[in-house]
């Protein structure tokens, strides 16, 4: 049975783990735990090579130097591209939407190299937008609203290959319109909170992604109220 | 040392004036403590104001994320030793709450400021220090003060300018050890405390950090921890004479013994012998409110104070050693920082088993955190009414900045 483990990558938790996205590995262990799937989280440190055999990749935010810094890991050891090609299911946060993409330009106007997994670009905002998101999930793909905690100076551009994960109703997003992206298995958001704590309809759809069956609803009675509240807050 | 402070241009006298008195009527029309209304008026009038405050004051600068108010409480304590101390209280660690505190006292020759990180560049630079204490740097608040390396930076630039002051820094901080490293004056406190999380890259070169137990080294520069000259022990220290000193302090957790040996070798930079400034320090039972104890319906509740990831990890460590019911307060106020993702940073499934209950104004966030640690928990947001809820003995209730400001207050109402 142990073949059926299904394994969550936490990237770089030490480099990409600023704003609490550890969570999202969390939400999704306990939420096949709770189902009888099981689960384990595989934290993948820096400095150590990332294996491509994991079900699930989960990558969050970090600072500049960090998120330069991860690229270049990423690269060296790339695990998580082979895993793509694979059919693995990653979600990328923040920093995420943007070492994921084809290019990220910062404030400094010099432009690095992305992992090129979603056809994207992103560059530096005039201002850091911070502050809570709503947004409408896009052609239907979980039960929205998506909602989640906004920290960043990038805005990103999706390419033809890369369809958003939602629409804009509060908040900044990749633009003010747009938020996150959608390519393959591949779902990337700006969204904190952390994102999947936040919303457990995403969380669920990861996991069926990577599980390939039909999750019944878990009841939890503190997560529909935080919903609630924060959507009353930021409206 | 012992000069008095020179005697204040008339423009700053002025101000200062008007500030005390609008300090006064803040607190007579009941709109706050005063603690930082009469600084801001008197720095509108007087930009220079602070600078023109601490001239001929021996002063001493207290920094970093967490400890920085009972730092600086113990070592205006120690530093007492030598004479009158100015110093700011009740956590009013901008400038205008600088200039409230030394305006109050214009004749003591000693000031300890407690300061918040971003501003220690601008306070370092106008108040020419003999002292600075660089505590430590962690995760806090990101959507109001910024990254950690961003403060990390900043603070390196400042210490670097600073001409004839000690740097006491804590060695078992990367971030600090980088932001004290190039210092002309350096002195290495052993704090045994540390929150790893933020300083897994090397904050000057970005190669990894590596650690070997306590020791630590970056595998791409020359940055390491250094050697050094003040440890802190099990419940002692060790001074740079190699004497153990033991520190019997009131109040509890490691974090507090670090705070303890920081102070002290602040003190000793400043002049006063390490055995007096541990015997002062020692009183230091109740810092603005945190740590007392407050009795209600056969209740007896400790409030305790913890704002961020390494405050909160360290606090469930201290209410661990008794497996007392715990409430945990949250709110998400602009002081607070608005984003609440910190909390999944915080190890809470070592509260498993207990009777916990979430309050505050965002406790189903907290809630939500607890479900899937797996704690057991109910929600009630009024802090008092949720310690009215739990069995009759010993609360542990544990609130984060504006949640433990406003229920202190409470408390303090009703007794």
């Amino acid at each position: 049975m142990s073949e059926s483990t299904i394994q969550i990558a936490l990237v770089l938790p030490d480099l990409l783990g600023t704003y609490g996205d550890f969570g999202n590995a969390v939400v999704l262990e306990k939420r096949m735990k709770w189902r009888g799937i099981k689960a384990e989280i595989v934290p993948i440190n820096y400095g150590q090579p990332v294996p491509d055999s994991c079900d699930i990749y989960v990558v969050g935010g970090g600072e500049d130097t960090a998120q330069t810094l991860a690229v270049k890991h990423l690269r060296e050891h790339p695990g998580l591209q082979r895993a793509v090609t694979k059919n693995a299911v990653v979600l990328g946060v923040c920093a995420g939407i943007q070492i994921f993409g084809e290019s990220f330009t910062r404030a400094d106007n010099v432009t690095h190299p992305g992992m090129g997994l979603i056809d994207s670009s992103s560059h530096a905002g005039g201002s850091r937008a911070i502050g809570e998101v709503v947004a409408e999930p896009a052609d239907g793909l979980f039960a929205g609203p998506l909602i989640g905690f906004e920290n960043h100076q990038g805005r990103t551009t999706l390419g033809p290959a890369a369809r958003p994960l939602a629409h804009v109703k509060v908040g900044t997003g990749n633009d003010g319109s747009v938020e996150g992206a959608v390519q393959g298995r591949i779902v990337c958001t700006y969204l904190h909170g952390p994102v999947l704590p936040r919303n457990p309809a995403l969380a669920d759809m990861l996991i069926e992604w990577a599980t390939g069956t039909k999750l019944a609803p878990i009841d939890l009675p503190a997560v529909a109220a935080m919903r609630a509240e924060r959507v009353r807050a930021a409206s | 040392m012992n000069d008095s402070p020179a005697r204040l241009p008339l423009r700053t006298a002025a101000a200062v004036k008007l500030g005390n008195l609008s300090s006064t009527l803040s607190q007579k029309m009941g709109l706050g403590a005063g603690g930082m209304i009469g600084g801001r008026v008197a720095l509108k009038l007087d930009p220079q104001a602070l600078g023109r405050l601490t001239q001929g004051r021996n002063v001493a600068v207290v920094t970093g994320t967490n400890g920085k108010t009972t730092s600086t409480m113990m070592l205006a304590r120690a530093v007492g030793a030598l004479g009158e101390v100015a110093t700011n209280h009740s956590g009013a660690n901008m400038p205008d709450g600088h200039v409230t505190a030394l305006s109050k006292q214009p004749d003591a020759p000693y000031a300890v400021l407690e300061c918040d990180e971003a501003y220690f560049p601008a306070v370092a630079g106008a108040s020419n220090p003999s002292v600075a204490v660089i505590l430590n740097l962690s995760r806090d608040q990101l959507d109001r003060v910024g990254e950690v390396r961003t403060i990390e930076r900043s603070l390196r630039d400042a210490v670097n300018k600073l001409q004839n002051c000690t740097i006491v820094a804590n060695c078992d901080d990367v971030m600090v050890t980088s932001a004290a490293w190039n210092a002309a004056k350096v002195v290495w406190v052993a704090t045994g405390t540390g929150w790893h999380h933020d300083s897994a890259s090397c904050p000057r070169c970005g190669n990894p950090i590596r650690w070997q137990g306590e020791h630590w080294h970056c595998t791409g520069c020359d940055l390491a921890r250094p050697h050094p000259s003040w440890i802190t022990a099990d419940e002692a220290m060790i001074t740079p004479e190699h004497r153990k000193l033991e520190l019997r302090l009131t109040l509890p957790g490691k974090f507090n013994q670090a705070n303890a040996v920081m102070a002290a070798a602040a003190a000793h930079a400043m002049g006063v012998p390490a055995d007096e400034a541990v015997r002062r320090l020692r009183g230091v039972s109740n810092v603005s409110g945190r740590y007392r104890t407050i009795q209600r319906n056969g209740r007896s509740a400790r409030l305790l104070l913890s704002k961020n990831p390494a405050g909160w990890s360290e606090t469930l460590t201290v209410v661990k050693e008794a497996n007392h019911p715990a409430v945990l307060v949250i709110n998400a106020q602009e002081a607070d920082g608005r984003d609440l993702s910190w909390l999944w940073d915080v190890p809470f499934e070592r509260l498993q088993g207990r009777t916990v209950i979430a309050a505050g104004e965002r406790a189903t966030d907290l809630a939500v955190r607890l479900t899937y640690a797996e704690v057991q928990h109910t929600i009630v947001p009024d802090p008092l009414k949720a310690i009215d809820q739990m069995p009759q003995g010993a609360v542990e209730v544990i609130a984060n900045y504006t949640a433990f400001r406003d229920l202190n207050a409470r408390a303090a109402a009703d007794e």
